[in-house]
């Protein structure tokens, strides 16, 4: 018998070990490329920051956890005896702290050190100087409207909403006569607070600035304010990131990021809407 | 008491219809609810390949899918709405009528009175007629597909306005009525089958069956059916509440101001959020619902492949307890950027993460139970060794999504799709395939393949991989999910290959199901008939003859002496002692 305890590992035995090991390998090469689109706002990096916390934190107990898997599986592997049958009820207690310190540090941890901080910046009030915009969403597209040198959007009506008149706009209220609309485009200056008003006129949408990492669901009945700061000129892509019906995947507007001067002169251009 | 035993056991109906139809019997109720879910896995199975095709070459014609379905593929390229009447379907048939049917259904109603030494279930026609009521359920779910308008297309999440109201979609019309009725039927014959369980596992436990005696499995499924019944009520009241709103006038779920094809709805007063609490209370303990019975079956799995108890099986008790009393308050963080309150968000965001502490506990504690194991890799070991892998996967995943803040980019992408396809897609699925060839002999007293069954394994298991795994790094990207085609984003365009990829490893994935039907159809016809106990295990059902007969024991309800887990006591004369063994004959170890 103990001639014989000399471990004899099957093919299959090496191969599920092999795996298990090249699983958490290839995924953690994988997670080192680029895939965030590439960052055009400034509370973004906070978010990528985090995001890359939990890629290097996550990875490793990914990886630490395949390694280990398959290295239990390997080791034991045509044992023909057991040879630990149970550990005391004290060791299991013991060992159990290992997730419950691992999690508590990277999980809650993170979020508590990394996360909650910017989230409640963003949850917070936009700064004073920001650029006030709307955006009303429709199936399947954006609406956006400025509110001119007032500052002041005018007053909106559902009754007085038509084809015509797609956020409709009251035309007997002063504010509402320098109001500029839009469509699926969205002008922006560079490196100053944008606010933006979110409204819908029928299901869920979703206002997605991947390269800005923002994501605010639209809700019909409520108007959500958030707000951000682009940091760099260009043209990005908004999608539409909550399914609101057959066309939600061609629901694309442009984000266009100006230098803060072309911004102003851009918008002094734009016609009223009345 | 044996007399009275002796005369309920001969009481086995004879004719094929009472026999196997309309059955009492659990075991037969466990096999029906075991094929009903394996018959609805092919249809929705279906479904995802078609929408992979979709996705990996977006507005290629294929005559011949328009000769199968006319009107979804008309010109042989596939309408918008009938790929999100797919995304819905797939998503509501998988989470409901696959996963939920095989596995509470399926392996709670055979495996809860064998483990617990019960002659059957405490009520054995409600049981039956919760089979009954599923039947319907199914039926009506897939009979959508062929009403006016086509099957529901607001998403398995129904989030109205877009599912209240028919100028939305065109699934929201009688589609969404019919899956509204099919859920509550569902949610009906689910209480029905977990009042029952509970009762069950409470009351008709043999002598010696003490609750720290139970096997893994049978706790699994009790904290799954107390989750369920407290989870699923609300769900029926908001499913009430938008059918009201969808045909009675109300405006539960609808606000002022709803615009739809130049015409102002006359709604008021509601708001689409109601729904998402509602519909979240119910929607995140059901994944747990049906995650813990697949890491209870993989314990139970492990246990007689390792030749030796699982490890920590307090902590794991404890563990499961946790998570489920945590599922609860959780359902929030499915609303991140919902536009709830960022107060919420916060709160969600500490709790979700504190879920993660038990998950971990139990991941460790499977992974620990192969340390100091004398391992035999059957096929059914395999699945629990892949499971763990998934749950591990999975569950780091659920790091990202349950942070608020990195939820903000992450919020449905393709990165929420790889994740809940790992956990309640991937975790399931290996627990359900673990619990099918473990128990198969159990339930027809024939082997299943194993060669076959080892590819069946390792197809699945890599084609898994492939396909789930990329959608994580899509995700990243900022890839939306419910998207009919990618080729209108520009930002998009870099991840066209790897929606090939994902398709190509789908195909596979879902072909290699075929080898298990293969099996099981060869195996029931051919296989090697199974003994009693093939596979030297501990727990009850394997004291009784394979394939178990009516009533389960013969005179005499099994007496338990000892826990369910006692593999290599030292000096026994076999490395596993029944549960039955007296503490005379083997030492009792715990």
């Amino acid at each position: 018998m103990e001639a014989q305890s000399r471990p004899k590992r099957t093919a299959e035995s090496f191969l599920l070990a092999a795996v298990l090991w090249l699983i958490p390998l290839g995924i953690v090469a994988l997670g080192a490329q680029r895939w965030f689109p590439a960052l055009a706002s400034e509370h973004g990096a906070d978010i990528d920051l985090m995001m890359r916390y939990l890629l290097v934190t996550v990875g490793a107990l990914l990886l630490a956890g395949h390694l280990a898997l398959g290295f239990f599986i390997w080791r034991f592997a045509g044992q023909d005896r057991v040879s630990l049958r149970m550990a005391s009820a004290k060791a299991e207690r013991r060992w159990s702290l290992i997730p419950v310190v691992v999690m508590t540090l990277v999980a809650e941890g993170g979020v508590l050190a990394l996360g909650l901080p910017v989230w409640g910046k963003l949850a917070g009030a936009a700064p004073a100087d920001a650029v006030a915009v709307e955006v009303t969403a429709e199936q399947f597209a954006w609406n956006v409207r400025y509110p001119g040198p007032d500052g002041k959007f005018g007053r909106t009506d559902a009754q007085l909403l038509s084809l015509s008149n797609p956020l409709g706009l009251d035309r007997q209220d002063t504010a509402a006569r320098d109001d500029v609309h839009l469509l699926n485009e969205v002008f922006v200056p560079v490196g100053r607070p944008v606010r933006v008003r979110l409204r819908s006129k029928d299901t869920l949408h979703s206002f997605f600035l991947p390269f800005q990492r923002i994501k605010q669901d639209v809700v019909p009945g409520m108007t959500i304010e958030i707000w951000f700061v682009p940091n760099k000129v260009g043209t990005y892509e908004i999608a539409c990131a909550e399914l609101c019906g057959f066309g939600h995947y061609q629901m694309r507007g442009l984000l266009q990021v100006l230098p803060s001067d072309e911004f102003e002169q851009w918008l002094r251009e734009q016609p009223t809407f009345f | 008491m044996a007399a009275t035993h002796a005369a309920e056991a001969i009481h086995e109906p004879s004719g094929f219809i009472r026999r196997y139809i309309f059955s009492t019997d659990h075991k037969i109720i466990g096999i029906q609810y075991l094929l009903t879910g394996m018959a609805v896995a092919v249809v929705a199975g279906l479904m995802a390949m078609l929408m992979r095709l979709q996705l990996a070459w977006p507005a290629v014609p294929r005559p011949w899918l328009e000769k199968l379905l006319p009107e979804a593929m008309a010109g042989g390229v596939m309408k918008p709405e009938f790929y999100l009447s797919l995304v819905t379907m797939h998503g509501t048939l998988m989470v409901f009528f696959v996963v939920s049917l095989a596995l509470l259904g399926g392996f709670g109603n055979f495996l809860i009175p064998l483990q617990i030494g019960a002659r059957d279930m405490a009520f054995p026609f409600l049981n039956m007629l919760s089979y009954w009521t599923v039947i319907p359920a199914t039926l009506i779910m897939l009979a959508s597909f062929f009403v006016e308008g086509g099957a529901a297309a607001a998403g398995w999440t129904s989030y109205p306005p877009l599912s209240a109201l028919k100028e939305a979609i065109p699934g929201s019309g009688m589609g969404q009525t019919l899956w509204l009725v099919g859920m509550a039927l569902f949610i009906a014959s689910f209480t029905m089958g977990g009042l029952n369980y509970f009762v069950t596992i409470v009351n008709q436990r043999t002598k010696g069956m003490t609750m720290r005696r139970l096997p893994l499995t049978i706790w699994s499924l009790l904290f799954a059916t107390i989750l369920g019944l407290l989870a699923f009520p609300p769900l029926t009241a908001a499913a009430v509440m938008l059918l009201m709103d969808r045909h009675g006038g109300t405006s539960f779920f609808l606000p002022a101001g709803l615009f739809f094809g130049n015409k102002l709805l006359p709604h008021a007063g509601g708001t689409p959020l109601l729904w998402q609490h509602l519909f979240w209370f119910l929607g995140h303990p059901e994944v747990y619902v049906l995650i813990l019975p697949a890491l209870g079956i993989a314990f139970d799995v492990l246990a007689p492949f390792t030749r030796k108890p699982p490890f920590g099986y307090r902590m794991t008790l404890y563990s499961l307890i946790a998570i489920g009393f945590l599922s609860m308050v959780v359902w929030g963080h499915h609303m991140f950027v919902s536009g709830m309150s960022p107060y919420l968000g916060e709160f969600f965001s500490v709790g979700t993460m504190l879920i993660t502490i038990p998950s971990a506990i139990i991941g460790l504690n499977l992974m620990a139970s192969l340390w100091g194991a004398r391992l035999r890799f059957t096929t059914a070991m395999l699945f629990a060794i892949g499971l763990i892998s998934l749950f591990g996967t999975g569950g780091f995943g659920g790091i990202f999504l349950g942070n608020a803040t990195a939820d903000i980019q992450l919020h449905d992408t393709y990165f929420v799709v790889g994740h809940f396809h790992y956990m309640i897609g991937g975790v399931t699925l290996f627990g359900i395939f673990a619990g099918t060839y473990y128990w198969f002999p159990k339930m027809f007293g024939r082997m299943l393949n194993e060669k076959l069954g080892k590819a069946h394994f390792w197809l699945t298991f890599l084609a898994f991989y492939g396909v789930f795994l990329g959608m994580h790094f899509t995700g990243l990207g900022g890839q939306p999910r419910r998207y009919y085609s990618f080729v209108n984003f520009e930002y998009l365009q870099p991840f066209a290959n790897w929606n090939v990829f994902i398709t190509l490893c789908a195909f596979v994935l879902g072909a290699t199901q075929l080898l298990l039907f293969a099996n099981v159809v060869w195996s029931l016809l051919q296989g090697p008939r199974a003994s009693s106990n093939p596979w030297e295990a501990t727990t009850l059902e394997w004291t009784t003859p394979s394939p178990a007969p009516h009533g389960n024991w013969g005179a005499q309800a099994p007496q338990v002496h000892r826990w369910a887990y006692d593999y290599s006591v030292p000096g026994a004369p076999t490395d596993y002692t029944l549960q039955t063994v007296p503490e005379r004959q083997v030492p009792v170890t715990i």
